[in-house]
């Protein structure tokens, strides 16, 4: 698997964003699909957290000016869903299943593998920046667990041994 | 039984149209344009296909609720936000047999006169979003999709519209406000989305195995469909058995097999010679079952009888080496987690659950404990809250600590540490949201 590290868009460029030609093409694409313009938010907020890595507050402005809401409503929406990032993400993302399957199957012995191997635990990341550890409820692959997704891709039936093979791989990928 | 559902899964380049068109793919959409969208109906109404997302309500009843007279527009939702714990058959359909879920969201969107049609998937399944667009648009360029479907003079738009994380979203009014940009809170019921749903307009909202069972209905017929499994609990179902078994995966059976065949005959039994201790026949929010009610039969009304539900059929087995009070505190973590916080039932209540079962898992348990859990779950059921979320963690819980009571008493009286003041968190499994990341 190819799985892409997050590249964050530089600091000035998350604290004023202006919405360049493509990016407007692509919003203009997304709101044909809907009678409202509200039902663009979440799409239009994939789209920002593609291209700039993060919901930065400059984000919430630009996207809630772009489909007419305030910047509160915008927050309100981003704040119920737990993939938006609303900090600057580490390059790979750990989001480690810690529901009942995994929990059966070996998701606390990777949980401990990583703590190990990384020093960090659940909500840190590494010096480097290069991994950040999140636990997360069910992934939906139970049948395959224990389970981690790393930014957008599923790792599954995983042992320590093959999550080393994986880090190993990933790490100082540009 | 011969593979229905999962007939594609094996077969290299399955995903691809060519593939699907070559195994008599959209056959039953190019019959049911030329049948009337009651026609239709009438026919999924006669197979008896009951919902496969988890309540097992008729799909046929479901699409005749839509108002006849109504202007329009209407809208057809594919619900693909598989997140029930212990399910992951939604997306395996996905993966080996795209087009078997389009040509189900077409023919339901003909059923039901919807011109438009979204796909709402989680948000993690980025994978399984790009097969759908890339299906979508496959299907599109041979006109089996877009403007005048194969000349019948329909307009069918099928767009995916991805979630971002929330397990409540695939509840089907939550999935609603969702799709329309804002937070998702369930609606108040009625009025039903069959009259008032997505924009404010009649909606039908089906699960992908649902509408995957469709295309087969409308090619071999309702009678074909309704002789497999047993009366009112018709058709293949999809079971995902995952947990303490030597083949955890994706098995179609009829419906109406035993969990101990699944368990036993397909599954290989449980993991390492170890014995079955327990099962949650349909995902976590369903009452758990013991290993004495492994003859149970795998159907909506046979587990309604025993008092569980069949769910989504995610069946997740625990053997004899598992501790109930850490199966029911990871339980109450996932619902603390994903209660939405409309309701104070459901929000409170199942916060305090994992409170206290934390306090019994590190030791500091107290005599009441087990009765307080089952009065909170008492408080959450059966109609107290907006939608079932407030079952979804009461119900297991309680039915684990009925059916395990011993289990919680000797972890109260073996604990010794004095009470802590401020409670521990499920220590592998991170802070709760308040408890700040």
């Amino acid at each position: 698997m190819s799985t892409r590290p997050i590249a964050v868009a530089p600091k000035e460029t998350t604290r004023d964003v202006k919405f360049d030609e493509s990016m407007e093409a692509r919003v203009a694409d997304v709101l044909g699909r809907y009678p409202t313009t509200r039902a663009a938010l979440l799409p239009v907020l994939w789209l920002c957290q593609e291209r700039y890595g993060w919901i930065s507050p400059g984000v919430i402005r630009a996207v809630a000016d772009r489909l007419g809401e305030s910047p509160a409503f915008v927050e309100g929406v981003v704040s119920f869903y737990t993939m938006y990032y609303t900090s600057p993400p580490a390059r790979y993302v750990l989001q480690v299943c810690t529901t009942l399957s995994c929990d059966l199957c070996g998701g606390r012995e990777l949980v401990e593998h990583l703590r190990g191997k990384l020093g960090i635990g659940f909500g840190e990341r590494t010096p480097d920046g290069e991994f950040q550890l999140v636990g997360v409820q069910c992934l939906g692959a139970c049948g395959n667990a224990p389970v981690i997704q790393i930014n957008d891709d599923y790792y599954e039936d995983l042992t320590p041994s093959k999550l080393d093979a994986v880090l190993e791989d990933l790490k100082g990928r540009r | 039984m011969e593979a229905v559902l999962l007939r594609a899964r094996g077969v290299s380049g399955s995903r691809s149209l060519a593939t699907y068109l070559a195994a008599g793919g959209y056959e039953g959409w190019r019959k049911a344009l030329g049948m009337t969208p009651e026609a239709v109906i009438k026919e999924v109404l006669d197979s008896e296909l009951r919902g496969r997302g988890g309540a097992g309500f008729p799909t046929g009843r479901k699409w005749s609720f839509v108002p006849k007279d109504h202007p329009g527009p209407r809208y057809l939702v594919c619900n693909a936000d598989e997140s029930e714990p212990g399910t992951f058959k939604d997306r395996e359909i996905i993966e080996h047999d795209p087009h078997q879920v389009i040509e189900g969201v077409a023919i339901a969107s003909y059923a039901i006169k919807a011109k438009t049609a979204y796909i709402y998937i989680r948000g993690e399944f980025v994978r399984w979003t790009r097969i759908l667009e890339e299906a979508i648009a496959e299907a599109r360029a041979q006109g089996l999709v877009g403007r005048n479907v194969l000349g019948s003079g329909f307009d069918l738009d099928i767009w995916v519209h991805r979630g971002a994380g929330a397990y409540i979203c695939g509840e089907e009014t939550a999935l609603i406000e969702s799709l329309e940009g804002k937070r998702g809170f369930p609606r108040l019921k009625p009025p039903f989305p069959a009259v008032v749903g997505v924009f404010g307009k009649p909606t039908v909202v089906n699960n992908v195995e649902t509408l995957a069972c469709v295309p087969h209905i409308m090619t071999r017929g309702a009678a074909w469909f309704a002789s497999i499994g047993r009366p009112r609990n018709t058709g293949p179902k999809l079971f995902c058995v995952s947990g303490h078994v030597n083949r955890p995966g994706v098995y179609e059976l009829p419906l109406g097999v035993t969990f101990r065949e699944i368990i036993e005959e397909h599954c290989g039994g449980v993991r390492g010679g170890r014995k079955l201790k327990a099962f949650f026949p349909g995902g976590s929010s369903a009452p758990i079952l013991t290993a004495a009610e492994v003859d149970v039969k795998a159907d909506f009304d046979a587990c309604a009888e025993a008092k569980t539900m069949l769910g989504s059929g995610g069946v997740i087995v625990l053997d004899d080496s598992v501790d109930m009070v850490e199966v029911a505190r990871n339980v109450a973590h996932f619902y603390a987690h994903e209660s939405c916080g409309q309701c104070t039932p459901c929000r409170e209540g199942s916060d305090w659950c994992a409170d206290i079962l934390d306090r019994l898992g590190e030791g500091h348990g107290r005599a009441a404990d087990p009765d307080t859990l089952l009065r909170i779950c008492r408080f959450s059921s059966e109609g107290m809250t907006i939608c079932p979320l407030g079952d979804a963690y009461a119900l297991p819980i309680s039915s684990i600590v009925n059916k395990f009571k011993a289990e919680f008493e000797r972890r109260i009286e073996g604990g010794s540490a004095p009470p802590q003041k401020k409670l521990p968190v499920l220590p592998w499994a991170g802070p709760r949201p308040g408890f700040g990341i």
